[in-house]
């Protein structure tokens, strides 16, 4: 099984029907699991403060959701996090590709990249970091965390946990 | 008629369906001409009130009504194509357009100038799309409810505020009170 079908099935799993996505070349096999299974509904959103707008309407209509994303968008997110997410409490899976880390061929994405850690930190946001293939095994109980505490929780997903499949 | 005057006007329409109001004095004056469960006031977060809507709309069966302002359409434009591709039938977009930043001090919008939400929505795909007077928007807002038909109402108003308190109710109170109504009404 693919590493994008292992976590995409993880959150079906852990009932979470309602994705929605902003796109990132490292993140596309995980969008295309998601367009394709057939309990989940595929929303792309625009913009990750919209999508979390998305997520956060859908929990409180009863479906379980998450958002996948970029890093680099996380700066626009700030607000929203703060004061519906986290405000309201609702729980958010936030799968978020890591860029800007080793293996990065594109320099730019490293200037959002040295802020990532921090600004979660600075949110009290819990997060994980998958660098090496194995810490895949862990989502499933990553996704049960995040709808035990009712927070959002951000999964890195750097290049080499990428490549390591 | 200003923005007060419209969601008054709302009122008996507004009675018993489920609500997403947005951030700031619309919420304020929702809040306190006609509180009821089912209303989801935003207390942050500007621009998100149809996002929201759109997700309750989409996750369950009972309509929905979001309450937007022109000002916070154009903070999150991108909102409207991902509503035009993403039809929920039981929900209602109805953007108070009276040209203005109301809860900051009036000041004005480009939507008051040349911009049109109503031209910009049908250019996203939105299909029913009905730009109306202040007058006639409790009227407007009950045909889209019998329409059955996932339908972006653009109200045209004049700009002014009212004094209204600030919501002090917890989040997590609203947000509860809510979900719980939603959750038994789907029961």
């Amino acid at each position: 099984m693919s590493i994008s079908k292992k976590l995409v099935d993880d959150m079906a799993n852990n009932e979470i029907s309602f994705v929605t996505t902003v796109p990132c070349k490292q993140l596309g096999g995980v969008i295309e699991e998601v367009e394709k299974h057939p309990d989940i509904y595929h929303i792309p959103s625009n913009k990750e403060d919209e999508g979390m707008g998305l997520c956060a309407g859908a929990f409180m209509g009863g479906k379980r959701s998450a958002i996948i994303m970029q890093n680099t968008a996380l700066g626009v997110t700030v607000n929203t996090l703060a004061t519906l997410i986290q405000y309201y409490r609702m729980p958010l899976p936030m799968l978020i590709s890591y860029r800007g880390e080793l293996g990065e061929p594109v320099a730019c994405q490293v200037e959002m990249a040295v802020h990532t850690k921090a600004i979660l930190a600075q949110l009290n946001i819990p997060t994980y970091h998958f660098h090496d293939a194995a810490d895949a095994e862990e989502f499933d109980k990553i996704l049960k965390y995040t709808f035990m505490c009712n927070k959002p929780v951000a999964i890195l997903t750097d290049a080499s946990f990428w490549k390591g499949y | 008629m200003i923005r007060s005057e419209v969601i008054k006007s709302l009122l008996p329409v507004l009675s018993g369906h489920f609500v997403v109001c947005n951030i700031g004095l619309p919420s304020q004056e929702l809040h306190m001409m006609g509180d009821q469960p089912t209303n989801f006031y935003m207390l942050g977060t500007m621009g998100l009130s149809s996002s929201i809507g759109l997700g309750v709309a989409l996750a369950q069966k009972q309509k929905v009504i979001s309450i937007d302002g022109d000002g916070s359409v154009l903070t999150n434009f991108g909102t409207l194509p991902t509503i035009a591709n993403n039809v929920a039938d039981n929900f209602v977009l109805f953007i108070v357009d009276n040209g203005s930043y109301g809860s900051t001090g009036d000041q004005p919008t480009y939507a008051g100038k040349k911009t049109s939400l109503a031209a910009v929505a049908t250019a996203c795909g939105c299909e029913n799309v009905v730009e109306c007077q202040a007058e006639d928007a409790a009227k407007t807002l009950q045909a889209a409810l019998d329409s059955n038909k996932m339908t972006i109402i653009v109200c045209k108003c004049e700009s002014g505020n009212i004094k209204v308190p600030v919501i002090t109710m917890d989040p997590v109170t609203i947000r509860d009170r809510f979900m719980g109504e939603l959750k038994a009404r789907n029961a």
